[in-house]
């Protein structure tokens, strides 16, 4: 019995084996029992973890690496205090093999509890997505004091804009992939509530994604704050486009620099933009807009979800700790075509993007650039790398237009000690 | 014969863990859970509930809190969390809506049954996600809604009784279903003008009794599915011999012959199909069985347990359907020896996914040349008087090429199979004669047929 258990648990490939048996010899059994209305109770007992274990031999993404059949044993019939399960975590990762050069997450959290209840693979997946880090030991830090940042000005002539953006969820909601259309109801009336009481350069205003005009929308276009529902399976498999566009929104100042997003991929998703390069200025306002909301909703009884392993709780683990990517659009044609331009970025803990965002490819030389990191390092800490590395960058490339040479600089260094 | 004792399994699972792990990581394993902070639900001042996770690390007096459990290993199964929000908080906006579902879910009718759920833990919810997720089309209405299980059709009667008489042409929660698979019964259809129909085709869809349909099942559910449908297969003889093509197992070789010959389907890109979580897991599990001549092809686990479909080219219809009834009901009796029964009820006949292919479940159709017909004004009209509906050559939602059509019943349900073959053979002669008059430029006036 013991061997045929460690072939089972050895390795996905017999496991998948096993699991045709085990449904095979479970048919025959079926002759026993009655033929229709067999209850959920009953249906547990009749498909034991192996049959249900998914086929992950042609996957790459960290949760097929770290889902053993032995984890996915234990934890297949857990519910978070929500009701959610193991499997509808991890059913976005089943669907999407992903691709052999890019690694994706995929898993989601349907609520805070989920990164405890099922702990045993988030940890993995979290540690392999983020560099190592280790939930159960290690602390993160959050410093959201925006006057450390230094040399945080940019020259213009390569740095066509700034953006910071990062997302909070509302403690006691379930999150997108989860939640039910009163919750998201209820995510969005905290949040407009709360952003109706900003004053100042943050005042603004919220367009519902059900009520808004042509005209409207048009605007919000031509400022690319609109967001569309989400077509990339990764996140459709994941259940976070239900009933849209129900409860979704956008909420921008009247400067058009401060803008937040209700209920696409997270709870809310918040961004400070502006043209140009003053990453210091646009960081300030980030994060006094982020705590002049927080203030507002605990006014009113309300939190974030966070806690001191993984900072801010999000839908994704790859968005925990801070949230935040730091980036600017900026023009790099002589660096961009160096062979050393992928390393030098990497050095730096750097990520390059097409100006499009994620998954899109530069247009002429310009890129969009931003920190790789997000859990382990502050959000200080993150912005002034980004505002080291692109400085360094923009040297790089003055260095190159003088027909210099460049050096790559050394790594910078992971976690704090 | 045994099967898997779910108690002896997790017990050697658990051994297994820790003979493998080295002693460090045991230990450190075992540590860690100990010292692991557990959320504590409280509530502030303000009456709000919230989650604090404490952040000192205590000892031994915070045990673990156990964890529930689940209920089924899929599907939205949280329900019980719902019914803490008023039915109003989460009605859905149906506002931009037009489809059967949205038609006939009021609140009121909302708030009824929201609180129940099949025996599998099928939800109204679950039944409706699809409709809330796709508006519909102003022009086209879809359904808008599917089940999870058979129990479905009974438990949520009061949404779905509605929808299928608005859906079938008014057939009535009291009314009989007629089920009729013998070909001896269908008069003609041998002889439809090859110069005119391409090819001939007749589908349906079976559901295995027990088992949760593919908008609900689980891996293990569905696998048993494949299993127990390919061990039915592999049972017939004669001209239905065949082989099965598992789809996550297929060559390349064998994937470009299945596109040669339009045997193979696809991971689902329609948002209908796709919002009502048929197609997780893709590909496991889902597959493609066809005889040996290429004429009897069942697909595994696609839109529903079993798409049954006979064809050929030409216009032999009598024949395709014969080998239909013949190859079905071999099928059936397959499956029987094994102990299982097809979902079927003197009501509702063949219970498939969507409630569109309740009844036969049967789309009997040509790909059929009309290039005159096809452009006289009163086309949708004769089709609609023939109780037939015309599509492109690609199969729904697709436009037709050059002038062929695809032409096959609209009807499902309160019809026979052999009564909606019959619709298809005459009517399709009559468009055959009208185009061939109208080649000649001939009028076609005395030949508009009555409403069926």
């Amino acid at each position: 019995m013991a061997s045929m258990f460690t072939r089972v648990l050895s390795g996905r490939n017999t496991a998948v084996i096993m699991a045709g048996l085990g449904a095979g010899t479970l048919v025959s059994s079926y002759i026993m029992t009655q033929e229709s209305g067999v209850t959920a109770g009953e249906k547990i007992k009749l498909y034991p973890p192996s049959a249900d274990y998914p086929d992950l031999r042609k996957h790459n993404n960290c949760m097929a690496s770290a889902l053993t059949p032995a984890i996915y044993g234990q934890l297949r019939d857990k519910l978070t205090p929500n009701n959610w399960s193991l499997d509808q975590c991890i059913q976005t990762g089943v669907d999407n093999p992903g691709h052999p050069f890019i690694k994706t997450v995929g898993m989601v959290a349907g609520d805070e509890e989920s990164y405890e209840v099922f702990a045993e693979i988030f940890n993995p997946v979290i540690k392999d997505r983020h560099n190592g880090y280790d939930p159960t030991t290690m602390k993160h830090p959050t410093d959201l004091d925006s006057s450390k940042i230094t040399s945080g000005m940019f020259d213009e002539n390569y740095v066509l804009s700034s953006r910071v953006r990062t997302g909070r969820s509302i403690r006691g909601l379930s999150l997108p992939p989860a939640c039910t259309r009163a919750e998201r109801r209820e995510v969005e009336r905290v949040t407009v509530q709360a952003l109706s009481g900003l004053k100042d350069d943050l005042a603004g205003k919220y367009y519902s994604l059900t009520e808004m005009t042509e005209q409207e929308q048009q605007q919000l276009i031509d400022d690319h704050f609109l967001f569309d529902k989400p077509v990339s399976p990764l996140l459709t498999c994941a259940g976070m486009a239900r009933d849209w566009p129900d409860a979704r929104g956008i909420w921008h100042n009247n400067e058009k620099t401060f803008l937040i997003w209700i209920n696409e991929e997270d709870h809310t998703r918040v961004i400070s933009m502006e043209k140009g390069g003053n990453m210091k200025r646009v960081f300030e306002r980030f994060c006094r807009g982020l705590k002049e909301v927080e203030r507002l909703i605990q006014e009113r009884g309300w939190e974030f979800m966070w806690n001191e392993h993984l900072g801010y709780i999000l839908t994704c683990p790859s968005n925990l700790g801070t949230g935040l990517r730091a980036g600017v659009h900026v023009r790099l044609p002589l660096l961009s075509k160096d062979s050393r331009f992928n390393k030098i970025l990497d050095n730096l803990r750097l990520q390059k993007r097409g100006t499009g965002g994620v998954d899109t490819a530069a247009v002429g030389d310009t890129f969009d650039i931003s920190n790789l990191d997000r859990l382990g390092k502050s959000e200080v800490e993150l912005v002034q790398c980004v505002v080291d590395g692109v400085n360094y960058l923009i040297d790089c490339e003055k260095k190159l237009e003088k027909g210099q040479d460049i050096t790559i600089p050394s790594p910078v260094a992971q976690f704090r000690k | 014969m045994k099967f898997f004792q779910w108690d002896e399994w997790t017990a050697n699972s658990s051994q297994w863990e820790r003979f493998s792990c080295t002693i460090k990581q045991t230990l450190h394993h075992d540590l860690v859970l100990e010292n692991r902070q557990t959320p504590q639900r409280v509530h502030t001042p303000t009456g709000k509930i919230g989650i604090f996770v404490s952040s000192q690390s205590s000892s031994s007096s915070s045990t673990p809190q156990p964890t529930k459990t689940a209920v089924m290993p899929f599907g939205n199964s949280h329900n019980q969390l719902k019914m803490k929000n008023t039915s109003e908080q989460e009605y859905p906006d149906l506002s931009k809506h037009n489809n059967h579902m949205a038609k006939v879910l009021t609140p009121a009718l909302y708030e009824n049954l929201r609180s129940k759920q099949t025996p599998s833990g099928f939800t109204l919810d679950d039944v409706i996600q699809t409709g809330v997720d796709n508006p519909g089309h102003p022009f086209i209405m879809t359904v808008g809604c599917v089940a999870g299980d058979e129990e479905t059709y009974e438990v949520f009667k009061e949404l779905l009784d509605p929808v299928i008489q608005d859906r079938h042409g008014g057939y009535k929660p009291t009314d009989k279903h007629k089920t009729d698979l013998n070909p001896a019964n269908l008069k003609g259809g041998d002889d439809l003008d090859a110069n005119y129909v391409l090819s001939s085709r007749v589908r349906t869809g079976r559901s295995i009794r027990g088992f949760c349909l593919p908008p609900h099942c689980s891996r293990g559910e569905r696998r048993a599915v494949e299993t127990l449908s390919v061990e039915a297969l592999g049972a017939l003889t004669g001209d239905l011999k065949g082989k099965y093509y598992a789809l996550k197992n297929m060559t390349e070789a064998e994937q470009q012959q299945l596109i040669d010959d339009h045997f193979l389907f696809d991971k689902p890109v329609s948002p209908l199909l796709l919002a009502s979580g048929m197609a997780r897991d893709w590909p496991d599990a889902r597959g493609i069985w066809h005889n040996d001549n290429k004429t009897f092809l069942v697909w595994v686990n696609e839109e529903d347990h079993l798409r049954v479909i006979s064809m050929q080219k030409g216009g032999n219809m009598k024949e395709v359907f014969t080998r239909f009834c013949t190859g079905l009901t071999k099928i059936e009796e397959l499956f029987k020896n094994k102990g299982h029964a097809f979902m079927w009820n003197e009501h509702l006949g063949y219970v498939l996914t969507c409630p569109s292919n309740l009844g036969t479940g049967l789309r009997a159709g040509v790909h059929v040349k009309l290039p005159n017909l096809s452009k006289y004004r009163q086309f949708e009209e004769i089709l609609k008087r023939l109780r037939l509906q015309k599509r492109g050559t690609g199969g729904v939602d697709t436009a037709a090429v050059g002038g062929t059509f695809d032409i096959s019943n609209a009807d499902r349900l309160g019809f026979s199979e052999v009564e909606l073959v019959q619709m298809v053979v005459d009517g399709v002669k009559l468009l055959i004669e009208m185009e061939k008059r109208l080649e000649k430029g001939q009028a076609i006036e005395d030949l508009m047929p009555a409403q069926k």
